[in-house]
């Protein structure tokens, strides 16, 4: 049942569940690009997250009665899934190490298990992008092996570097830039995920897939990885 | 092309247009001049289109030396601001001649003032927009050798710039009417749509919410206006997380309201309660951290109605 309701004088807010659950997130991402591409100007924002689209819409423009109508006439069609536009899953390189992941040792040691099955559960799972916020370029990835999830830590870490891959709870996220953080960092990624300079700036899109591939140090550093000295 | 230096940055000082608009799916937050109110007014004094860079002087202390003659306008917080020693009065233009300084003391009320001039200051626009947003490390002056703007405050020694900027004859010198320069006083009422997860707060919180008055922490900025005061209580823990509109009443498990300004990350999983009518926001941008802050229930419609009209009039 999808919900369409205001949220202020020029925002308006579509809820299509009330779970997390990874098959709503590729849901509210597809709808968001439909809504975007169906759209002109009088649309400012859409912002897909899991379970959830926000619209903030020019007031001079539009209204909410007329959106909600337009909304639900396109809510309401079936699409077909249009496997031309649909992105593959994306492969990213992570460096599991303790030199790029100091808390690698303290999941295993957690959850009973050695590192090198975390790193195999971590890199095995597919994951979606259900949200993207927080930073620029930051996409929740859900979900993490039970086995490995991890609540955030106790305290938050003042810097953490460009590309860490973290873990918080049964999502896992990739650093895009330096920025204090709680997650638990397992390894790092030199890919660049967000570069204002490039098209696209970010390779993510609420519903994509995503998936980790475990590198030896020396290829991360041709891929252009950095080791982070001083861990605080 | 006329120069204006940065002498002093003061507490802060951004550059700023109406903000970064389009790109919160992709993690990143709006920025935007603080009181749009104030900014508005002075594009407006100048003639320039609203989306016309202008610096936001937080708090004060600032001071600017002009290297070419160039008209300004200056709007917002009074903050006692001189031209060589000779004091001027915010709400209007003004010109600085080749080798004045202007500057600020400590805002006497308020706590921002926006000066513009015309067409703008000069700098490449990153993603559409100018707006300086330190935590997205986006907007703001290009430093030497970047190739965007980097989400840096002002500093001392930076340059800033202005095409077209000629100084008219001082008759000519203009000022927002009197009546339309808004006061900035000691407590902020502050209209409410209530939307969002509002149903998670049964009658009585919301009364208490209401009946409240809460005072502005001094660990307010940008991101977010936080509140003291007798505690609202959420009938649930956190929600999934979703897209936060501006001016979002956010109410975290610890009961004290925060309202989400314009530096707000695009998603939040607090409940919140609904929203501040965009017209009332102005006010509490300019709100100083101690001042009295009370809530009051609006209709929809009054407030859509008032925003199209500020809208329609500063043609945005």
């Amino acid at each position: 049942m999808i919900r369409i309701a205001p949220v202020s004088e020029c925002e308006l807010l579509i809820t299509l569940g009330e779970r997390i659950d990874t098959g709503l997130a590729e849901q509210t991402g597809r709808y968001g690009e439909i809504i975007r591409q169906s759209f002109g100007s009088e649309l400012i924002e859409v912002i897909p997250s899991y379970t959830t689209i926000f619209i903030q819409y020019h007031p001079l423009k539009t209204d909410f009665d007329s959106l909600h109508h337009k909304l639900q006439q396109l809510l309401g069609k079936s699409f077909r899934e249009n496997s031309e536009s649909k992105l593959d899953a994306l492969i990213l390189p992570v460096f599991y190490s303790s030199q790029t992941g100091p808390d690698l040792e303290n999941i295993a040691d957690q959850h009973n298990i050695t590192v090198e099955e975390v790193i195999e559960r971590h890199s095995r799972q597919e994951y979606t992008v259900c949200a993207i916020g927080f930073a620029p370029g930051f996409a929740f990835l859900a979900s993490v092996d039970p086995i490995i999830a991890t609540p955030r830590r106790a305290t938050s870490r003042v810097k953490v570097p460009a590309g860490s891959v973290g873990i918080a709870d049964t999502q896992t996220a990739v650093y895009p830039a330096e920025t204090p953080g709680g997650w638990n960092i397992i390894g790092n990624c030199p890919v660049s995920l967000f570069s204002p300079n490039s098209q696209p700036v970010s390779p993510f899109i609420v519903g994509r897939k995503v998936r980790f591939k475990p590198v030896d140090q020396q290829e991360f550093v041709q891929l252009g990885g950095t080791l982070c000295p001083d861990w605080k | 092309m006329s120069r204006l230096e940065v002498i002093s940055p003061g507490i802060l000082t951004l550059l700023q247009d109406t903000g970064r608009f389009g790109y919160g799916h992709l993690g990143m937050a709006q920025g935007g001049a603080l009181d749009l109110q104030a900014y508005c007014w002075a594009n407006h004094l100048l003639g320039n289109s609203m989306d016309c860079p202008q610096l936001e002087i937080t708090l004060g202390q600032a001071a600017f030396k002009a290297h070419d003659d160039m008209l300004l306008a200056l709007t917002g917080a009074d903050m006692r601001a001189t031209v060589d020693g000779v004091p001027l009065k915010p709400w209007q233009t003004f010109e600085l001649r080749r080798g004045q300084i202007l500057k600020f003391q400590f805002a006497t009320e308020g706590m921002r003032a926006y000066l513009a001039t015309p067409s703008g200051f000069n700098t490449q626009k990153t993603f559409g927009s100018a707006a300086t947003v330190t935590r997205d490390k986006l907007g703001g002056l290009m430093a030497e050798g970047a190739d965007i703007g980097e989400g840096m405050p002002l500093q001392s020694g930076d340059w800033l710039q202005v095409e077209g900027s000629k100084t008219t004859d001082s008759r000519f010198s203009k000022m927002v009417p009197a009546d339309w320069v808004p006061k900035y006083g000691n407590s902020v009422q502050l209209r409410v749509i209530e939307s969002y997860q509002q149903d998670q707060f049964s009658a009585q919180q919301k009364q208490q919410f209401y009946n409240s008055t809460f005072t502005i922490s001094p660990d307010s900025n940008r991101m977010g206006c936080r509140l003291k005061g007798n505690p609202v209580l959420a009938g649930a823990q956190g929600i999934i997380s979703e897209g936060i509109a501006l001016g979002a009443i956010q109410i975290p498990p610890d009961g004290q309201p925060v309202i989400l300004m314009n530096d707000r990350q695009t998603l939040g999983g607090y409940s919140k309660l609904g929203c501040v009518a965009r017209m009332d926001l102005p006010k509490l941008a300019q709100a100083r951290p101690g001042q009295q802050v009370q809530f009051v229930s609006a209709d929809h419609q009054q407030l859509l109605s008032e925003l199209k009209k500020f809208m329609k009039f500063f043609s945005l």
